[in-house]
């Protein structure tokens, strides 16, 4: 697997990071090269074998259904660059 | 996904274009809060109407290093949900995070499930008026709502509430086998009922607690499937009846014209009663969706299903069918009392010892007919099943006519009261004693000769005279013995 510049462009627009023509040309030679590295995994024989989901082996933790968080809406917001009446506020989006 | 195909294309709920029949095809995703206290993922309230921002923890806020811990009713509430849309419940599912940026989405991504859902397939039965349907449901799986966006606080600014920003959902598909938009509002008022009956959704979608997103296309009887569009977040179901009609109607004029459907999301404007192209996301619908690191697969026993399977509660379908059966109630009555759990228990407090079907009549037309007029809930209805049920014994045993069984219904519903002493005091009895009611027939009778003569070649007239007999006993003659010692004294039997 390898990608081409295009590519690259695409996804640092869906990660919203502005990458520049010449970063994206030295990024997709560097993204290659890991991907490279990565791809020798390939050879390993996986056949019947289970994704790892934890190094140990355990179950998932369940939490009972009761109230123990919230009513802090000044500390939420507080690091907000801009709040009204405990809302944040964000440039304008509109549908 | 291969689609099959299960319905046979009725001309009934054809479109007729201009160059022929179109058969509209329908899908539906529902989004439908678990009822639980507290979030899917933090111990923050879901209770609705909250100050902005007081609902919220540092998990829901996406802060950095804070980490989800799953809610086990949320989980316990899926699965009995799945349960009641006889659906194969997974002992082991998966949470991917679905990647997408929206200010009311701060996480960057929503944590839902994407290739392995913790239920499976299911069905839901619709009761259509000439037919009974079956409706595919494709799947359902846990995820996170998002926020609230404001747009109208502020000329430049949005205003953003995270209240909702993590209280689980149950995203519930069905498979593309509806029809007609009377199909998609059976389908999501049935869906309703089994929701509320399992006590694992309130179905207020007028709070936003169920929403709907609308898929649909159009095709020629039988044919292709065609392209579809999706409409988002319709939050009525009259109106998800408009959407359907209008946006059926537009996409046979485009391909009647020669045109192309674009595959694309649309909104529902209910004031203008059309819908309408989203502002188009391209590449939003890359969602980039991976499993996430931050937790564990979901996975419980096949022990844990079957003992929620047993708590269940008695579902729609087989409430109506007792009702049928036990009860010998119309098909059309049942399916009304049932729609509503508790229209079905008070109703079942009523004919509880008595005639069903005379307690099925009273609930559904004098009582719901009454409190629909008033707008008013069940919960709200000034006359308890126990009122209710006097009223039945008093007509049952024949102490008031039916006509008087309204007055007293008035009564109690306007001032209260137990029926039996209401009608003991203001002398309501109906009148049995054969010697009273005879003397006003004989005098109807007598007063009147010509109707008589008429009434002897035209037994219609009758009528005219149990009129007149009741009247002037203020209804409390037993009407029925009236019309027999009309009819021998008329000589007309």
């Amino acid at each position: 697997m390898s990608v081409d510049t295009n590519t690259v462009k695409r996804v640092a627009k869906l990660a919203r990071i502005r990458v520049s023509d010449d970063d994206a040309t030295r990024m997709t030679g560097e993204l290659n090269a890991i991907l490279g590295f990565v791809e020798q995994l390939d050879e390993v024989n996986i056949e019947g074998v289970e994704p790892l989901t934890s190094v140990v082996e355990q179950t998932m933790k369940k939490r009972a259904d009761g109230i123990t968080d919230g009513s802090k809406a000044s500390d939420i917001i507080r690091n907000a660059p801009a709040s009204e009446d405990n809302f944040f506020m964000v440039p304008k989006v509109v549908e | 996904m291969t689609i099959v195909d299960v319905r046979t294309p009725d001309p009934k709920k054809f479109i007729k274009g201009a160059t022929g029949d179109w058969e509209i095809v329908i899908g539906m995703e529902v989004h439908a809060q678990v009822s639980s206290e507290a979030k899917l993922f933090s111990g923050a309230s879901t209770e609705f109407g909250k100050d902005p921002n007081d609902n919220v923890s540092l998990v829901d806020a996406a802060m950095p290093g804070m980490l989800p811990v799953i809610n086990e009713e949320c989980v316990r509430q899926a699965i009995r949900t799945g349960l009641g849309l006889k659906a194969d419940i997974n002992l082991k599912s998966v949470f991917d995070r679905k990647n997408y940026f929206y200010p009311d989405l701060p996480q960057g991504y929503q944590i839902s499930q994407f290739k392995q859902p913790i239920v499976g397939e299911g069905k839901i039965l619709l009761d259509m008026s000439d037919e009974q349907v079956e409706i595919g449901v494709e799947r359902l799986h846990l995820e996170q709502d998002a926020g609230k966006s404001l747009h109208d606080q502020h000329p430049t600014m949005s205003f953003v509430d995270l209240n909702r920003s993590g209280v689980a959902l149950m995203e519930i598909v069905s498979k593309p086998d509806i029809r007609s938009s009377d199909e998609a509002k059976a389908y999501l008022g049935k869906l309703r009922t089994i929701l509320r009956y399992l006590g694992t959704c309130d179905g207020n979608m007028d709070q936003g607690s169920m929403r709907a997103d609308v898929n649909v296309s159009v095709r020629r009887p039988g044919g292709e499937f065609g392209t579809r569009c999706e409409i988002k977040n319709v939050n009525s179901i009259r109106f998800v009846g408009q959407a359907i009609e209008y946006e059926a109607r537009r996409q046979v004029a485009i391909l009647e014209d020669g045109g192309e459907i674009d595959q694309e999301t649309r909104l529902f404007d209910a004031v203008k009663g059309e819908t309408r192209s989203m502002r188009s996301k391209e590449e939003a619908h890359d969602y980039r969706y991976f499993p996430d690191p931050d937790l564990l697969p979901l996975e419980f026993t096949q022990t844990y299903v079957d003992e929620l399977a047993q708590d269940l509660p008695e579902l729609p379908d087989d409430k109506k069918n007792r009702f049928i059966n036990d009860y010998g109630l119309t098909a059309y009555d049942a399916d009304i009392l049932v729609v509503e759990r508790a229209s079905a228990d008070f109703f079942e407090e009523v004919a509880k010892g008595r005639d069903a079907k005379l307690a099925a009549n009273w609930v559904i037309n004098e009582l719901f007919g009454r409190l629909n007029k008033e707008g008013k809930d069940l919960s709200e209805s000034p006359v308890s099943a126990a009122q209710l049920g006097a009223i039945v014994d008093l007509i049952k045993e024949g102490v008031i006519s039916g006509k008087i069984a309204k007055d007293l219904f008035e009564i109690v519903w306007t001032e209260g009261g137990d029926p039996a002493k209401i009608v003991e005091d203001r002398g309501m009895k109906q009148v049995t004693d054969l010697g009273a009611i005879e003397a006003i027939v004989d005098e109807i009778i007598a007063a009147n000769p010509e109707k008589v003569e008429q009434a002897k070649a035209k037994p219609g007239l009758l009528g005219w005279f149990v009129g007149q007999v009741m009247k002037q006993s203020q209804g409390k003659a037993n009407p029925q013995a009236v019309s027999d010692m009309l009819k021998q004294k008329i000589g007309l039997e």
